[in-house]
């Protein structure tokens, strides 16, 4: 960029440790986009970085109302950023209804562009607001930029012969433009971005970047912008390092477990906010021989994966909650046939349909007990969209080694949320070893193998290997089908014993802060940023607190219980009612103190330090 | 592979397992074609595998000496479609009922047929919910009074070949579970099939339903109930063969051979009619008083087979961007590095 700005440096620079944006639209106004170049941008400087994209379940809800609030959050620091950020610091807002529903996360004195042209008689009707903000003085308390962006970005491109409509879908690059002046970004990693989209249609590249150079020229002449800001790069360790979402972290995660595994990855899935992009970023990865199968509901996306793994692939099925209820009954015939499966629920808001895009916690109970009789199943969650891609090959690696189908719990928050995640090099990746059963001289279908009770697999198309599997209970060893009472206790009890036994892959948990004291945080999945972040502003002298975070959820870490007794008193915040200290209290015996929150949203660290406050007061 | 396939007979495909089935089903006789036919076909026994779903005729893997999957009700068609796009090599075949194929796996059903998924189905079709003690199915006929329906059923029943065709099956056809020739006749023409192939087996259940088909399989009355359609012969039936079916524009007509009608006048089944409309207006014959019921392969023509599909796909982008690359995977996208 500095080649291609002329114009005199800016007035004044501050140097910030981090800082907070929010890009608030309509869903059409091209929000997501905007906040991931930014983020892409922004990673490349080096920043260490969280993400938040918060957007409505309609496609395109009427535009300029309210429901139609489409946003995007980024923080981004010269220190470890752990959570998207409390409060904002500068708040984009392209019409009267993204200033209605997002002002009230804007700090006092924060910075607040506003889209003027979009504050019409009509456009303020449609966000129900009966006198313009612009005009009531509300909005007195925050340095406030009124721009005139549409006809601005109108009059930057009017020489490319584009229509209205055209030159008005390039606004939301101008806005970009302005961020990246103000916290003096270069357009680079942009421009190639725009390159690569629209390399067919070169006109629209140019308008898009047309309007960026625009709105970082433009706030480079305006005597209204008198500071901009630099956030120096972050100490992060040594290595090569990307951005990653949740979503694509596993897809690309369950790719190396197979070639790892040295076998075929199979999915079958049936679209589902917000699990659809792991569908999307596998169907393109034919080159490793991965097959993706779009099935006709979620049933025989999951059935179809056992068919799969029953043929000797590694199986997955991807989906969200409500897709998790329809796949119980299959998860239960992975149990009983003994089968590696791994089962992916992104976790949205609910019941039933509940929330499509925003974000939850409450399908813990589901993925432990979610099935008729006795069917234990591991279960493992992800905690930063990073750790994706790690819970991926872990979850693979249990399925293969104990023959057991396996559930991953993410969540709406890790899949769409990004971060700076260091690239490991290929001899960090674990081995993942495969046996399968060629041997027909004493092959017996259900014959354990003594350290991990896994029964052999023995995949079709192996001579001598002919035998029949099923859902009805099994005799033991032979796999026949037998309903008699005390095999089907033996029966019951191996299951189980073997999902227990995982225990013996599962590492101690070690807490981070306090490794004893007044209290202890326990967390799951995506709530370890604002755990984190939260800690680390509230070890204050006299009061001593640790935080554990499970990443093992069934079966839990063997010295957990001895961890939790090492505190006088255990904080377990969760996006649900509160279950996982369900089953600590439960498990363990301990007077677990809930903390839940059940809003579509993640915690914010503020909200995390108020309750420790509260508990050290009292 | 031939040179040194064993000699199979009926009995290398039979298990240990004891044969749960009531005494006189016809699932006995379907099992014994299906017994019958599989060492014919030159295929190592390793290489079948057998899926089923929920219902009596579901037990059917547990008593074939293959590969054998008893799965979940109505799931079948995913599960096997699954193993056959998995693994296109293996000979994927699924036993399922009128109430695990139609009701509550219909869905599967008719996705597995516009697929072409290569897998051969067998529906033993028995009018009846057998396994949970004689409920009305969704082939039952109106009217029918059962457990569920003590006043008679009130619903439409689907007509199995009808739908097969109306979901565009590149192979539809039916039998009798005690025409063991015609049976194993229909097996075979599945078994060399390329792409889902739908064969509805008419199968008494003598527990619950007796007598469902008997006027299809009674030897006074079989001739003028039933037409066996061949492929490039007339459509002629009754016990003195002096029936025929006729086409008058889209309507169907039996006519008496004899006075100035011959031969010519009917119609020369052709099983590899492109239009699938051809073969659902013979599958409408048994659900109109006076036809009789279509036995034989009503539609054999060749479509595109899923599992070579996505294996062509995965081929043809394996050449154009090379063997996946982990290291690649991995720095896809704009990186950066810290020191």
């Amino acid at each position: 960029m500095a080649t291609e700005t002329t114009a005199a440096p800016p007035r004044r620079r501050e140097t910030l440790d981090s800082a907070v944006i929010r890009f608030a639209g309509d869903s059409g106004d091209g929000m997501q986009i905007t906040g991931s170049q930014f983020t892409n941008t922004t990673a490349l400087f080096g920043n260490d970085l969280a993400t938040f994209p918060d957007f409505p379940a309609e496609i395109r809800a009427p535009a300029g109302t309210l429901p139609g609030v489409s946003g995007f959050q980024i923080h981004f620091g010269a220190k470890d950023i752990f959570t998207p950020g409390d409060a904002v610091d500068v708040l984009i807002a392209m019409n009267p209804a993204a200033l209605k529903m997002n002002l009230a996360d804007l700090k006092k004195g924060g910075i607040l562009v506003v889209n003027v042209d979009n504050f019409k008689e009509t456009d303020l009707k449609k966000a129900q607001v009966a006198v313009s903000p612009l005009e009531d003085r509300s909005l007195e308390g925050y340095r406030l930029f009124p721009v005139e962006l549409t006809k601005l970005t109108r009059a930057a491109l009017k020489d490319l012969g584009l229509d209205a409509k055209n030159m008005d879908r390039c606004k939301n690059f101008f806005a970009l433009g302005m961020c990246y002046w103000l916290y003096n970004r270069t357009l680079d990693a942009t421009h190639r971005w725009l390159d690569l989209k629209f390399g067919s249609k070169p006109v629209l590249a140019e308008a898009n970047k047309l309007a960026m150079k625009a709105g970082y020229a433009f706030c480079d002449a305006t005597e209204a912008f008198q500071v901009s800001y630099e956030v120096p790069p972050a100490k992060l360790a040594p290595g090569v390092y990307r951005n990653l979402s949740g979503n694509t972290a596993l897809a690309m995660g369950f790719v190396v477990a197979a070639q790892k595994a040295g076998l075929r990855l199979y999915q079958g899935s049936y679209p589902i906010t917000p699990a659809s992009d792991i569908l999307h970023e596998l169907s393109m990865y034919k080159e490793f021989g991965v097959i993706t199968f779009q099935a006709e509901d979620e049933i025989a996306a999951i059935t179809s994966a056992i068919g799969a793994a029953y043929a000797g692939s590694l199986a997955i099925t991807t989906t969200s909650g409500p897709g998790m209820a329809l796949k119980t009954e299959a998860i239960g015939l992975a149990t009983m046939v003994e089968l590696p499966l791994v089962v992916i629920d992104i976790q949205r808001g609910g019941p039933s349909t509940g929330l499509p895009t925003k974000t939850e916690q409450a399908d813990l109970f589901q993925a432990l007990f979610g099935r008729n009789s006795e069917a234990p199943v591991p279960v493992i969650a992800a905690s930063s969209p990073g750790d994706c891609f790690w819970v991926a090959l872990e979850a693979s690696r249990i399925a293969l080694k104990y023959m057991v189908p396996v559930i991953v719990l993410s969540d709406g928050y890790l899949a769409n949320g990004a971060e700076p995640w260091r690239i490991p090099e290929l001899s960090e990746l674990p081995e993942i070893p495969v046996k399968f059963r060629t041997e027909p001289e004493g092959f017996r279908p259900y014959e354990r193998e003594p350290h991990t009770l896994a029964r052999p697999w023995a995949v079709p198309g192996t001579p001598g290997l002919e035998h029949r599997i099923g859902g009805l209970e099994k005799q033991d060893v032979t796999g026949n089908v037998n309903y008699e009472p005390l095999n089907h206790e033996r029966m019951v009890q191996l299951r189980a014993q073997k999902v227990a036994g995982i225990v013996q892959d599962v590492p101690d948990v070690v807490p981070a802060g306090d490794a004893d004291g007044d209290l202890l945080i326990v967390g799951w999945g995506s709530t370890y940023g604002a755990i984190t972040a939260a800690l680390r502003t509230q070890r204050v002298t006299g009061h001593r607190i640790g935080h554990v975070h499970l990443r093992h959820l069934n079966p839990l870490p063997a010295n957990l219980g001895e961890v939790l007794k090492r505190y006088k008193r255990v904080l377990v915040p969760e996006l649900n009612l509160g279950q996982l200290v369900w089953l600590l209290r439960a498990r363990y015996l301990v007077d677990a103190i809930s903390y839940p929150k059940v809003q579509g949203k993640p915690f914010m660290q503020a909200e995390l330090e108020a309750k420790i406050q509260s508990l050290r007061a009292h | 592979m031939t040179a040194t396939l064993p000699a199979y007979t009926k009995k290398d495909f039979q298990t240990d397992q004891e044969v749960r089935w009531c005494p006189g089903c016809g699932d006995y006789a379907i099992l014994s074609a299906v017994q019958q036919v599989f060492p014919e076909l030159g295929i190592p026994r390793e290489k079948f595998v057998v899926v089923s779903g929920i219902g009596c005729s579901s037990r059917f893997p547990y008593y074939m000496n293959t590969f054998g999957f008893h799965t979940i009700h109505g799931r079948a068609p995913a599960v096997a479609t699954g193993i056959k796009i998995a693994r296109p090599d293996l000979d994927v075949w699924m036993a399922t009922g009128d109430g695990d194929a139609l009701s509550i796996g219909g869905n599967h059903t008719i996705h597995m047929l516009r697929r072409n998924v290569g897998i051969k189905v067998l529906l033993f079709n028995n009018k009846i919910y057998g396994l949970t003690k004689g409920q009305y199915s969704p082939t039952s006929e109106i009217g029918k009074k059962a457990k569920s329906t003590p006043y008679g059923s009130l619903d439409r029943p689907f007509n199995p070949l009808s739908l097969a065709l109306g979901a565009e099956a590149t192979f539809v056809a039916r039998s009798v579970d005690v025409f063991l020739a015609h049976q194993k006749a229909v097996l075979r023409k599945a078994a060399a099939h390329k792409g889902s192939a739908f064969v509805e087996i008419l199968q008494n259940c003598n527990i619950f339903n007796d007598g469902a088909w008997e006027n299809l399989t009674e030897k006074e009355l079989r001739d003028d109930h039933t037409i066996a359609i061949e492929h490039g012969q007339p459509l002629v039936f009754g016990k003195a063969k002096d029936k025929g079916i006729r086409i008058n524009g889209l309507e169907l007509e039996v006519v008496k051979l004899g006075d100035g009608i011959t031969e010519k006048n009917l119609i020369v089944h052709d099983e590899r009619h492109p239009n699938p409309a051809y073969a659902f207006l013979l599958s409408r014959m048994d659900a109109t008083p006076g036809f009789p019921t279509p036995l034989g392969v009503l539609r054999a023509v060749e479509g595109p087979i899923y599992e070579k599909q996505i294996a062509d796909q995965l081929a043809v982008v394996a050449a154009k961007k090379g063997k996946g690359d982990l290291r690649k995977l991995l720095q896809a996208g704009d990186t950066w590095e810290v020191r």
